[in-house]
């Protein structure tokens, strides 16, 4: 029987057919439900750990163990969690160890477009490439038995468009994987120059064995067409060259990303006259290829940057593009919002008015930086905020920190803003840190983390006390607004930007969405006191629009009854 | 020959569940499908869209500009920007709400006009609806989406009782009533 599974849905389904048992990850978008639906099987532990480092050295540590151990990122997770990658490539596993990282080509929801791959060369880590839900799973399986078979961790290239595509799949049974014996050998786990660096020749022997084996196993496969061009590409570039060419061309299928082959790839060059390489973002397989001598195009007619389709592959290769209509007229954008009744919408609107230097970060608020609200002046990368914010204030001296605050969400904090904010009290700046605290990870659509009170699969648990781990850090200006309170929470951040000394200002609200919050009555316009000044329209709220006679109006399927517009109305005219 | 179906709207409209059940419905006529989904930051109230493609053997997962054989738009605006993704012989079928977008909410740009008449004038065939009203007949303004699939459901080569099967299986439970109703209705219009 066949089922139509998500991507990230079938990882899951592989990882259970395995035999794991353990399962760590951070939430990030395109990866998150693989850990969600793993958690939905019984015999498999997943958590949520506060950041990918974290996760990773937990899978590691459960391999080590002796159990078939997963953990899940995206790819700006795989950065956080590199440390410990390039070192368990020389360890290896005792029972098998995968990792998968998910590419967003064309930013759908990340802050860069780079490519993991490199991770895999860098490293020297097998990575496998699934182009559909059914690759996902065998291919899951398979990188448990690379894993154990060849003493290594595997990665799991995915990128967006096959984590969240489903496609069909058929289910097999669990093969439960009774825990290997662990055994204490100081050369094999214990990394230190003496016994790394047989581990390091190792690696590279290593290397060469499963060169032998992306030669020979069949992983990457030669698809005869008819014609006299040849593609070689992989994943989901793959589902976009097949579709392009049809059996025009002939195809050399990469499942295996690294170790590439060389003399499968020398096989397929003679049978074809010429080579395109598809592949999206960087040209790893391009380079691979050109540096063992065989001729082939790629980037030469192919983008860097962004995602490639059917039709892109036709027009590069064929010329060929399908009429379409064409509307004729601009169409206004509609860019996501935050939505009604959310908590970062007070805390936006007062840091707005107080007009500071605004350190952000990631999450549903980096959403402040768009008009109308425009209050976010840096967005880099996780716990950044907090760490770049000490570093302006180095800079630019007292009175700038006066004018300048950091920004991030409650699980943003613990997943890398604690050291910063540790170094901010250390070396001494006034820096002024603001935790959005709504007691989940929203963007990625609302996972449990250490400061929501509750666990993936074990139920509840302690909540972080953030303004105690503040006081033991030796910060002693320590306030809480309710973000729903405008005018209040604009007059507590005004009052610690003028003190000395650094601040934490926790804005504590529950998400709207994940908070399961029951909303207040919907708020209205009396429009006798309306004086159609646009005011409440600078807080970005959904609800509330202007019709064609300038005249405010509050949508009452939509309104949530959080207030927060009516602190902006002057006149007293939202009630 | 596979076919391409788009379903587009607004972050919160029900497109996901829409696509769900279209793909299931599709497996259930015994086809080759794949569904492609936005997650994350779209969802936040931004245009959405789901790729569902479908026949003998289905590669890529989404549809390009001049391919959509079927377009189910969940609100007008949406209809207009996805329009250049319809095949010239391609059929839209629209539900008639209007939901601003931001930059026209704060006064920066403006709804446009007529949208329907324009998109007519340029469009092989269209279905416009309120799926919105068939939804509240229903019982409930959230089962829109449903609506809209039993509006579209004639242009559609799937049986009736897989339909009703499928909606069982893939809607929770408690709204699978509703759904039912709505579906029903969407079908009648």
């Amino acid at each position: 029987m066949k089922h139509l599974y998500l991507g990230n849905e079938a990882v899951a389904r592989g990882l259970y057919e395995a035999g794991v048992t353990v399962v760590s990850s951070y939430p990030g978008t395109p990866s998150t439900e693989i850990t969600e639906y793993a958690a939905t099987y019984d015999e498999i532990n997943a958590e949520w750990a506060p950041n990918e480092k974290v996760s990773m050295e937990v899978a590691i540590g459960a391999a080590i163990g002796g159990a078939r151990a997963f953990s899940a990122m995206k790819h700006v997770g795989l950065n956080v969690a590199a440390d410990p990658l390039f070192t368990v490539s020389y360890t290896g596993v005792n029972g098998g160890l995968v990792f998968a990282v998910a590419d967003d080509p064309g930013m759908h929801s990340s802050q860069n477009e780079q490519d993991s791959r490199h991770y895999a060369i860098g490293a020297k880590i097998p990575m496998l490439e699934p182009c559909d839900s059914k690759e996902c799973i065998e291919y899951t399986k398979l990188a448990y038995e690379l894993s154990e078979g060849y003493d290594t961790p595997v990665l799991i290239r995915l990128t967006t468009r096959i984590s969240h595509s489903r496609s069909l799949v058929e289910l097999s049974e669990r093969q439960d994987r009774p825990l290997k014996k662990y055994e204490k050998d100081f050369k094999k786990y214990v990394m230190m120059p003496s016994s790394a660096r047989p581990k390091h020749e190792m690696v590279e022997e290593r290397t060469e064995k499963l060169r032998e084996y992306a030669e020979n196993s069949g992983i990457n496969k030669i698809i005869k067409g008819s014609g006299r061009i040849g593609i070689i590409s992989a994943g989901n570039a793959y589902t976009y060259a097949r579709e392009a060419m049809g059996d025009e061309a002939s195809y050399l299928k990469l499942g295996m990303i690294n170790p590439l082959p060389i003399e499968l790839i020398k096989q397929f060059a003679a049978t074809v006259d010429k080579i395109y390489v598809i592949e999206e973002l960087d040209p790893i397989i391009e380079d691979h290829c050109k540096a063992n001598g065989i001729d082939v195009i790629g980037k030469k007619i192919f983008p860097l940057t962004g995602e490639y389709s059917q039709s892109l592959v036709r027009e590069r290769i064929c010329g060929t593009k399908p009429e379409s209509i064409d509307f004729g007229e601009d169409i206004p954008v509609r860019p996501p919002v935050m939505c009604c009744g959310c908590s970062h919408r007070g805390l936006f609107a007062a840091i707005k008015k107080l007009g500071v230097f605004v350190s952000g970060d990631i999450g549903c608020y980096t959403l402040a930086a768009l008009p109308p609200l425009t209050t976010m002046d840096t967005c880099v990368c996780m716990g950044a905020s907090v760490s770049a914010l000490h570093g302006y204030n180095l800079a630019r001296g007292k009175d700038a920190s006066k004018k300048a605050v950091a920004v991030l969400g409650d699980s943003t904090f613990v997943h890398s803003g604690i050291t910063g904010l540790i170094n901010v009290m250390y070396n001494k700046t006034d820096s002024k840190v603001i935790v959005l605290d709504n007691h989940t990870t929203g963007m990625t659509g609302g996972q449990d983390n250490p400061m929501s009170g509750n666990t993936l699969k074990q139920g509840p648990a302690p909540k972080i006390d953030i303004e105690m781990m503040a006081r033991s850090i030796g910060i002693t200006n320590i306030v809480i607004v309710d973000p729903y309170d405008l005018t209040s929470t604009y007059e507590t951040i005004k009052a610690e930007l003028n003190k000395d000394g650094p601040s934490l200002i926790v804005a504590r609200r529950p998400c709207m969405l994940a908070g399961r919050v029951k909303p207040n009555p919907a708020l209205s316009i009396d429009k006798d006191a309306c004086k159609k000044c646009g005011a409440c329209l600078v807080i970005g709220c959904p609800a509330i629009s202007k019709g064609k006679d300038k005249s405010m109006s509050i949508d009452q399927s939509l309104c949530v009854g959080c207030g927060v517009c009516a602190h902006t109305c002057k006149f007293g005219a939202i009630v | 020959m596979t076919k391409n179906i788009m379903i587009v709207g607004v972050g919160g409209q029900g497109t996901l569940l829409t696509g769900k059940i279209l793909g299931n419905a599709l497996l259930a006529m015994g086809y080759d499908v794949k569904v492609s989904e936005v997650h994350g930051m779209a969802q936040r109230g931004g245009a959405v869209v789901t790729y569902v493609r479908y026949g003998k053997e289905v590669f890529s997962p989404v549809i390009n500009e001049g391919e959509a054989d079927i377009i189910l738009a969940f609100e007008q605006l949406e209809a207009a920007r996805w329009l250049s993704y319809l095949k010239k012989d391609g059929c839209i079928v629209i539900n008639m709400q209007r939901i601003n977008p931001m930059p026209v909410i704060t006064g920066v740009a403006e709804y446009p006009q007529d949208l329907l008449d324009k998109i007519k004038s340029m469009a092989n065939e269209v279905i416009a609806e309120d799926a919105l009203a068939i939804a509240k007949q229903a019982g409930n303004i959230k089962a829109v989406n449903v609506s809209l699939l039993g509006v579209a459901a004639k242009k559609l080569d799937i049986d009736y009782d897989v339909w009703v099967e499928t909606i069982k299986k893939v809607v929770p439970a408690k709204f699978v009533d509703l759904n039912l109703k709505a579906f029903e209705l969407g079908c009648g219009v």
